[in-house]
Order: C-alpha cells, then sequence, then structure tokens
C-alpha cells in the first residue's frame, strides 16, 4: 500500500518529462507482464503472440476512435474484448501442443495477424494510424499533453491488474492452473479440466493485454504493425515476469522495473551509435538468463529464506535428461 | 494471369524452395536429435550472407566461391554455441530452452544492426544477372545455382547420416535416446557435431543466396518461418521430409504469393504451417 501511494507521488517530485515517460513505459510492462503470467507463468503456456493482443487491442480502440469517433474509455473495452476473443478462436486448436510447439503457433498466429494488418488497406497498412492529435487535450478522448494523467491511468491499472491476479492466485483457479502447469495429464485425471482452465487464463491474459494495447496506443498518438505487432514486443513481454520470477506476483515488478530503465539507460547512454545497443543488452541478458538464473530474482529471494526454488518442469540434473519428448 | 506466369511463378517458388529445404534441414537436425528449436536459425544465415559479402567486398571473392569458407566458419560457430549457450541451458527447465535461443536471435541479430546499420547490402555478381532459358520458362542464374548447391549440400549431408558410422549414431540419438544412450553412444560431442552440422547448412545457404539478394540485419525472417512450415510439412525432426517440405513452401510462398496478393504471400506460408500444426501436431508426413 505504501509502495503505491509512494509510486503514486513520485512524478510530483520528478518533474523530468523523461523520467515520467520511462515510469510510464515500466508500469505497461508491469501491466502486460502480470497479464501474461497468468497463462504463461501460472499456467505454463508458453505464449510467443501476445504483441498480436496488444496490437489488436492498439487498433480496436483506434479505428472506434477514427472512424465512429468511440471514445478510447469504451474502445478500451472493445480492445480487450477483441483480444479475448480472437484468443478463444486460436485457444482451441493451440492448446492441442504442448511446450515449444504451443509456443511456435503463437508466434506464427502473431506474425501472421502482423503481415495481414500491414497488407489491410483499413488498417492504414504500413502507413499507420495517427490519433486525432489536434484533439489535445480532451480527457473525452484519452488524449493529454502531460504525462501525468496518463501516469495515473497506467498506475491504476497496475494496481488493478496485480491484486486481481493475486486473487486468482489464491483462488481455486489459481491452484488449477499450476496443477495443470506441473503436470497437465494428473491434473486432468483428477477431474480438473485442462482445456477450460488454460482458455480462461489465456483470455484474460489477452484482455488486460489489449486494453494495455489500447493505453498505449493512446500514449503514444501513432501506431503502425512495426510498433504495435512486432514479435520482438511478445518476447520483451514473456522476459519480464522471467526475469523477475515466474508464476510470482511480484515477478513482473521487479522484471519491469529492472529490465526498462536497463533498456532506456543503455539506448540513452550509448545513443550516439543509434538504436540496437538496447537490443543487444537485451539479448545478453536472455541468454545469461537462462543460463544461470533460470528461476528469476525471486528464485534468488527465496533460495535466500531457504524455501525451495519455483516448480521446474524438468528437475534433471544431466544434460541428457534435461531434453524431454514432448 | 496466363498459364506461363503461372508456370513461372512455380519454377521460380521451386527455386526457392531449394534453398528453404536446405534450411528447414538444418532446423530439423537441432529439432530431431534434441528435441529443442533454434529460434536464432535464421541469425546464422545472416552472418553467412554479411560474410560472404565482405569476402566479396573485400577480397573479391565471388559469392557462390565463399560456399566452403562460410560452412567452415558457421560449423564453428554452431559448436561454440552448443558449448557456451546450449549444453548449460539443456540442464535447465524448459522454458530456459525455448528462451535461449531466442536471446542468440536478439543477440545476433542487433550485433549486426550494431556493425552494418540497417542497410541493404548486396554483393555483385554476373551470375546474378545471367538468365538460363529451360523449356521457355526463364530462371535467374543465381538461383539455378542457389537450387542446385542447396540439393547438393542437402545429399551430402543425408549421405553422411546414411553412411558414416557418426551419421548412423546421429541418427540413433533422433530416434530413441534412451536406446542410444545405453548402447554407448556419447551425447555431448554428436550435439556439438549436429549444432556445427546445422548451422553449417546456414551457412552454406547464405553464400548461395547472398549473389540475388540483399543481406540486411532482419533478413533471417525471410527463411526463419518458412523453414519452421516446411519442417512442419515434412514431419518433425525428419530431415528427408524438410527437403519435400521446403519445396512446397517455396511454392506457397512464391506462386501463392503471385496468385493472390503479393504483400500477404507471408501470411500464406504461416498459415500452411499453423494448419499443419494444428491438423497433424506431429507433422503432415510424421509417425
Amino acid at each position: 500500500m505504501t509502495s503505491v501511494a509512494l509510486l503514486a507521488a513520485l512524478p510530483l517530485v520528478i518533474t523530468d518529462i523523461y523520467y515520467q515517460h520511462v515510469l510510464v513505459i515500466c508500469l505497461v510492462y508491469v501491466v502486460l507482464g502480470q497479464a501474461w503470467n497468468l497463462v504463461g507463468g501460472y499456467a505454463g503456456q508458453w505464449s510467443l503472440g501476445h504483441a498480436a493482443f496488444f496490437g489488436l487491442g492498439a487498433y480496436t480502440s483506434t479505428l472506434l476512435l477514427l472512424r465512429l469517433n468511440v471514445t478510447p474509455w469504451l474502445g478500451m473495452v472493445a480492445g480487450g474484448l477483441t483480444a479475448a476473443a480472437v484468443a478463444c478462436v486460436i485457444a482451441f486448436p493451440c492448446f492441442r501442443l504442448r511446450t515449444h510447439y504451443f509456443a511456435m503457433a503463437t508466434l506464427a498466429i502473431g506474425e501472421t495477424l502482423r503481415v495481414l494488418f500491414l497488407a489491410f488497406d483499413w488498417t492504414g497498412g504500413a502507413s499507420g494510424l495517427v490519433l486525432p492529435v489536434q484533439r489535445i487535450p480532451s480527457s473525452v478522448d484519452m488524449l493529454w499533453a502531460s504525462k501525468l494523467p496518463y501516469f495515473y491511468v497506467i498506475l491504476t491499472m497496475a494496481v488493478v491488474v496485480t491484486l486481481l491476479i493475486a486473487q486468482v492466485e489464491r483462488s481455486r483457479v489459481g491452484i488449477y492452473l499450476r496443477a495443470i502447469n506441473q503436470d497437465e495429464d494428473a491434473a486432468a485425471r483428477l477431474g480438473i479440466e485442462p482445456r477450460r482452465y488454460k482458455l480462461l487464463a489465456l483470455a484474460g491474459s489477452a484482455f488486460v493485454t489489449g486494453v494495455t494495447g489500447t493505453f498505449y496506443a493512446q500514449y503514444t498518438t501513432y501506431i503502425d504493425p512495426f510498433s504495435v505487432m512486432p514479435s520482438m514486443l511478445s518476447v520483451r513481454i514473456v522476459l519480464v515476469p522471467v526475469f523477475g520470477g515466474l508464476g510470482t506476483g511480484a515477478g513482473p515488478i521487479i522484471g519491469a522495473f529492472t529490465l526498462i530503465p536497463l533498456s532506456e539507460l543503455t539506448r540513452v547512454t550509448w545513443g550516439g551509435r543509434g538504436i540496437g545497443i538496447d537490443q543487444v543488452v537485451y539479448g545478453a541478458i536472455i541468454v545469461w538468463l537462462t543460463i544461470w538464473m533460470p528461476g528469476g530474482v525471486m528464485a534468488l529471494v527465496r533460495r535466500r529464506r531457504g524455501v525451495s526454488g519455483p516448480r521446474r518442469r524438468d528437475p534433471v540434473a544431466t544434460p541428457e535428461a534435461g531434453v524431454t519428448a514432448t | 494471369m496466363t498459364l506461363e506466369i503461372a508456370l513461372q511463378s512455380v519454377v521460380s517458388g521451386l527455386m526457392f524452395g531449394g534453398v528453404i529445404g536446405l534450411v528447414a534441414v538444418g532446423v530439423s537436425l537441432i529439432w530431431g536429435i534434441m528435441d529443442l528449436i533454434n529460434f536464432a536459425y535464421g541469425e546464422y544465415l545472416m552472418w553467412s550472407m554479411y560474410l560472404t559479402f565482405f569476402l566479396w567486398a573485400g577480397l573479391g571473392i565471388e559469392p557462390i566461391l565463399t560456399v566452403p569458407i562460410t560452412a567452415v566458419v558457421l560449423f564453428g560457430a554452431g559448436v561454440l554455441t552448443y558449448r557456451s549457450v546450449i549444453r548449460p541451458v539443456l540442464r535447465g527447465p524448459i522454458f530456459a530452452q525455448i528462451l535461449s535461443t531466442f536471446g542468440l536471435l536478439v543477440l545476433l541479430r542487433y550485433t549486426a544492426w550494431l556493425l552494418f546499420r540497417p542497410d541493404d547490402r548486396q554483393a555483385q555478381s554476373a551470375l546474378a544477372t545471367s538468365v538460363v532459358v529451360l523449356g521457355g520458362l526463364r530462371v535467374s542464374g543465381g538461383e539455378l545455382v542457389a537450387f542446385a548447391g542447396s540439393l547438393v549440400a542437402t545429399t551430402a549431408l543425408f549421405a553422411f547420416l546414411a553412411y558414416t558410422k557418426t551419421g548412423k549414431a546421429l541418427r540413433a540419438l533422433a530416434q530413441d535416446r534412451e536406446a542410444a544412450l545405453a548402447l554407448g553412444i556419447e551425447p555431448d560431442r554428436l550435439y556439438a557435431l549436429a549444432w556445427g552440422l546445422s548451422t553449417a547448412a546456414a551457412g552454406v545457404a547464405g553464400a548461395l543466396v547472398s549473389s540475388f539478394m540483399y543481406v540486411n540485419p532482419l533478413v533471417g525472417d525471410v527463411f526463419l518461418l518458412p523453414a519452421f512450415a516446411a519442417v512442419a510439412l515434412g514431419g518433425f525432426g525428419n530431415v528427408y521430409g524438410a527437403v519435400a517440405g521446403g519445396l512446397v513452401i517455396g511454392v506457397v510462398n512464391v506462386t501463392g504469393g503471385t496468385l493472390t496478393m503479393p504483400k500477404v504471400k507471408l501470411a500464406l506460408v504461416y498459415l500452411v504451417f499453423v494448419g499443419v500444426l494444428f491438423m497433424r501436431p506431429k507433422g503432415l508426413w510424421g509417425r
């Protein structure tokens, strides 16, 4: 509670617009990380297609605003619902696939959507869509000149989503999801319908991701398939909870507030060399993480407290046994 | 849309498909033997293309003649990757395996981006501009050589897998790991070899396409998902099926693009991939 209050007061102290921007992006990734964690961390379904949900949210609300003059506050819900609907459609075939097959299928679907959005005319194609910036500032259109209103919107979202997911984690559904993660067949034999709960997790995750997509569109006031739907975005989303700790409530918060400032810092520090260096740092972090700290920061915290590390799907010691057949 | 154009596009598709076949064999090798997907595979190919470009720009070596050099260098890169990243990751949870090659993708791609900038570069070769007429259909010399070179490389790899003792050990490992281990096959060196062979295939493919394709840091994407699709069609981990899958995907990519909208041709390839994945999770011709 105190940390939320502190965070809320932060932009009043930090008046530099750039740092306020970093804060907003951190919170965007807290929400995205929490949403992905629901399906990836708790349920163990490794989606690499979350950028598609994000993009769908961004495009739905923006098109509604531009074409039908629907306020983004409603468009946000529409965007979330569109993402959730698409998630439900792809869930049925995708959930037949396990581990890396599921990851590949979601990656391919995400890329398909991106290519289609690039090709269509009604999405603005490669030239993208510009939000009605001439109306700034307008609370009805969720467009402001200052970063502060955006900050409070995304802070509210981050708090609500974090609390909601903490609630889910403690609930029966949360237990089912973790059971499915550990051993889907065993869970099914115990009478849990894996598909039903995986669908619930994916749809919920997609909804939140879509809503965040709308927020991002409103924040940047410009979207195109390269900025809101690239597969790199999916990877960045995955990385947030993985860094902090998969399947933990604190994981995405730790991940977002470490990775985003790090990426921003490298970009600004070596900005003269052009973009690329922050991505190199990202790549190095991913490789380093997977080798040395696959449990994320939270695993280190737990180890210090003397609690056993996070659940591993393959608690094996030999490299040979690490390769599991699916 | 005349029949001639359709036929022409099928021929172009087959030419591209031959290269995709070789790339798919490279992906399939690791997949079949280690049950691991190398998401960074396209990046190895991209680095091979840069190597070819700089050998051409710096030393004036004809792109096609850099094949042995890129093959050896990329073989080394693959073994190094296995030893430094993959071997430790194999001990960890399965998601670490998925993520590690994605990390390699980002690292390799943006290192190239940082060093070479996102500009298009192309080695100039007389081969690329030459045209061969086959029974009324026109084929670019560069594409024809790439197609033939891919088939030669694939055949050589198959011969290695079929007739040498090491090749047989690799296949045994892919078929039944437990049994192979019981027979005293040591997986570690074979895994390293599989990585080397796999990335060497990317090295060969990269040099072959360099005479007619631009290289930029994102070029790996042109190959990766089509190769995945080819692997899916051919049956996961089935290296022979991967070649056939490559030819089909090449035709879908080029002919499908010509018949509908060129802008959506990649979407068609992805849809074939996803479709196969959904209907036959073990691959179209998988067991």
